[in-house]
């Protein structure tokens, strides 16, 4: 089984964003970038069917602009074997990256197609739905496990009543949730050993995919503040003002 | 503008959150509620009761994300938005569909700002971005949360459709939490626990305080890792996103990624032992103390003014 990892570079996770006060968007510049979350237990799921003999090669691709690379490094530490940049400094939309990653699809014909499910900066939550659509494939998101079993896979997905196991044909696409495994951090010898893997770079551009952008972003501004509360120094006190808020849901 | 709205749906009842986002969708035009389910009838009737609902569209079929958007996409035609909840099966199929159509989606919308004009949280609701969506048909999910409730008493016409919807996904079984607690989403008091909770055990606690409140209970992701609570109780940027008008936050330390659910929250208490923590910070009420100690004595003395107010 070859599969096709996607990952995409991000805000920390753990960065404290600031809004531009001009409303254009969030301050990215000086700020520490890293791989997305959801796309680290994308890899290390790829990772591990390969250690288990289930799979053969795993490609990971990020879309972006050159410092993308970066998380492509990690992901070739952490086990993956190649890597593809497709280039851009423009920011793109979901639709226009899950196009591309059609068109890698049907040049490298992967049997399963990991991503993260959402990305932590614009937490669309969409890509791996929407490449599943293009390729005409089935699509599993939100996976907390994935089994090979013969010519299908067994995948448990995190749903709002619980959790639910569907069966797919490959070739398919599934998209990870935090549980789903431990991602790995890569020792120095991994990190050495990846800048000898190969990495590509092309130009998003060269893809024959209209990447312009459909939604016109009018502005970004910060979310309203809550007004700061009190502490109280008894129990009595907080289980009265816990009964005074059901009263007043009771009067409504 | 005409709207066709994707009904959630779970062993065999409408979701509560739909009399929310027949609100949401409603303020963009008429709303016509479809409902796919193995046995639609009893559902569509619960539909048809929404104020605001035009009409009802049943079908019976699978409900995997593929055969939703090939339903989605055969009812489509006249409508100018196809809309769904930001729930587990909106966020499944909208997407998929949207591809399907050439359409970029816009989705977790909290407000309408206009008739193709939107807003969405983006960085775990640490920012909110306001835009225009030019497309002819417009693809979208809604924040149940973030709106009010229509009424009932309406009596849409139902309709039945019929046609058979392939899937090369198959569901194989589901797993369901068995919980008697309210639905998370649409709670009115919900009690959060985090992974100093310590163990199910002391879940049980958090659930009995719950109880005594009639609340829903939630919990941190740290908590569900742990093993302490089940993953549909997860409330954050990963998890359920709540609006009730109180949240009571026992343990949590207040990551902003659990924040990002419960910004809708109308009041914030909480229970921890490190006023430092940013929750505390952020509550409108907090006590400082050991939960364990707590809870126990806040139950009994919940009891104790309930009873002192049906006996006074
Ligand atoms: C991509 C991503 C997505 C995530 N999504 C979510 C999400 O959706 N939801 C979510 O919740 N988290 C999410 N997280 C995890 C989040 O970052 C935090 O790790 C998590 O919320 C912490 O949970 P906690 O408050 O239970 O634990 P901790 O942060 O460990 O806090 C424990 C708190 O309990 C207090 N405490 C300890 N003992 C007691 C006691 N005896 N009595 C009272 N108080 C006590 C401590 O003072 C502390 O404040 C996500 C993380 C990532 C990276
Ligand atoms: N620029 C990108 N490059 C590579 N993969 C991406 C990119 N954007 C999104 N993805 C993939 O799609 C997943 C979901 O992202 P999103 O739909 O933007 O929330 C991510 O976790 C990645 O696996």
């Amino acid at each position: 089984m070859k599969i096709l990892v996607a990952v995409k570079r991000v805000v920390d996770h753990n960065v404290r964003i600031r809004v531009r006060l001009d409303g254009s968007g969030v301050e990215t510049t000086g700020v520490r970038m890293s791989m997305n979350p959801f796309c680290k237990h994308a890899v290390e799921a790829a990772v591990q069917l390969a250690e288990s003999g289930q799979a053969r090669e795993i490609v990971v691709v990020s879309i972006g602009p050159r410092p993308a690379n970066d998380v492509i490094l990690t992901a070739l530490a952490m086990g993956a074997h190649r890597g593809i940049l497709l280039e851009t400094d423009a920011p793109l939309e979901t639709l226009a990256i899950a196009k591309l990653l059609a068109k890698l699809v049907e040049e490298e014909h992967p049997d399963l197609v990991l991503l993260g499910k959402q990305a932590v900066d614009d937490d669309s939550n969409h890509v791996g739905q929407m490449l599943a659509a293009l390729t005409d494939r089935p699509q599993a998101t939100f996976a907390s496990q994935i089994e090979r079993v013969g010519a299908a896979l067994e995948v448990t997905r995190e749903v709002d009543y619980g959790r639910e196991t569907l069966s797919l044909p490959l070739p398919a696409v599934v998209t990870a949730d935090l549980r789903l495994n431990t991602p790995r951090n890569a020792t120095l010898p991994m990190v050495m050993k990846a800048r000898s893997k190969p990495l590509v770079v092309r130009s998003a551009a060269d893809f024959g995919v209209d990447l312009a952008p459909r939604l016109q972003i009018e502005n970004i501004s910060p979310p309203p503040e809550r007004v700061a509360g009190r502490s109280v120094a008894s129990l009595a006190e907080f289980a009265a003002a816990i009964a005074a808020e059901v009263n007043e849901m009771e009067a409504l | 503008m005409s709207v066709l709205l994707l009904a959630d749906h779970d062993r065999g009842e409408l979701a509560p959150a739909t009399a929310r986002l027949v609100a949401a969708a409603g303020g963009l035009g008429p709303v016509d509620l479809l409902v796919v389910a193995d046995d639609p009838a009893p559902i569509a009737a619960a539909a048809a009761t929404l104020a605001g609902v035009r009409k009802v569209l049943a079908v019976q079929g699978p409900t995997t994300a593929e055969a939703l958007a090939n339903t989605l996409e055969r009812c489509a035609k006249g409508y100018q938005s196809v809309s769904a909840s930001a729930s587990s099966t909106g966020k499944d199929v909208i997407p998929r569909l949207a591809a399907k159509l050439d359409i970029m989606p816009v989705t977790d919308i909290v407000a309408i700002a206009g008739p193709n004009r939107f807003v969405r949280p983006i960085y775990a609701g640490n920012a909110l971005e306001t835009l225009t969506d030019p497309q002819p048909l417009h693809l979208l999910t809604f924040r149940a949360s973030a709106f009010r409730p229509v009424a009932g008493g309406n009596a849409a016409p139902i309709e039945s459709l019929d046609f058979s919807i392939a899937s090369a996904a198959k569901l194989l079984a589901a797993h369901r939490t068995q919980t008697d607690t309210p639905d998370l989403a649409t709670a009115q008091i919900v009690i959060g626990g985090g992974v100093s909770v310590g163990s199910a055990e002391g879940f049980q606690l958090i659930e009995k305080l719950g109880k005594t409140l009639g609340a829903a209970v939630g919990a941190t992701r740290a908590a569900v890792d742990a093993g302490y609570a089940p993953n549909d109780w997860q409330i954050g940027q990963t998890g359920k996103i709540i609006a009730p008008d109180l949240y009571i936050a026992i343990g949590i330390s207040g990551a902003l990624q659990h924040l990002a659910g419960i910004q809708g929250a109308r009041k914030i208490f909480a229970i921890n032992t490190d006023p430092e923590a940013p929750l505390v910070k952020l509550a409108d009420l907090a006590l400082i103390g050991d939960l364990f100690e707590i809870v126990p004595q806040l139950i009994a003395e919940l009891d104790r003014l309930s009873l002192a107010s049906r006996t006074g």
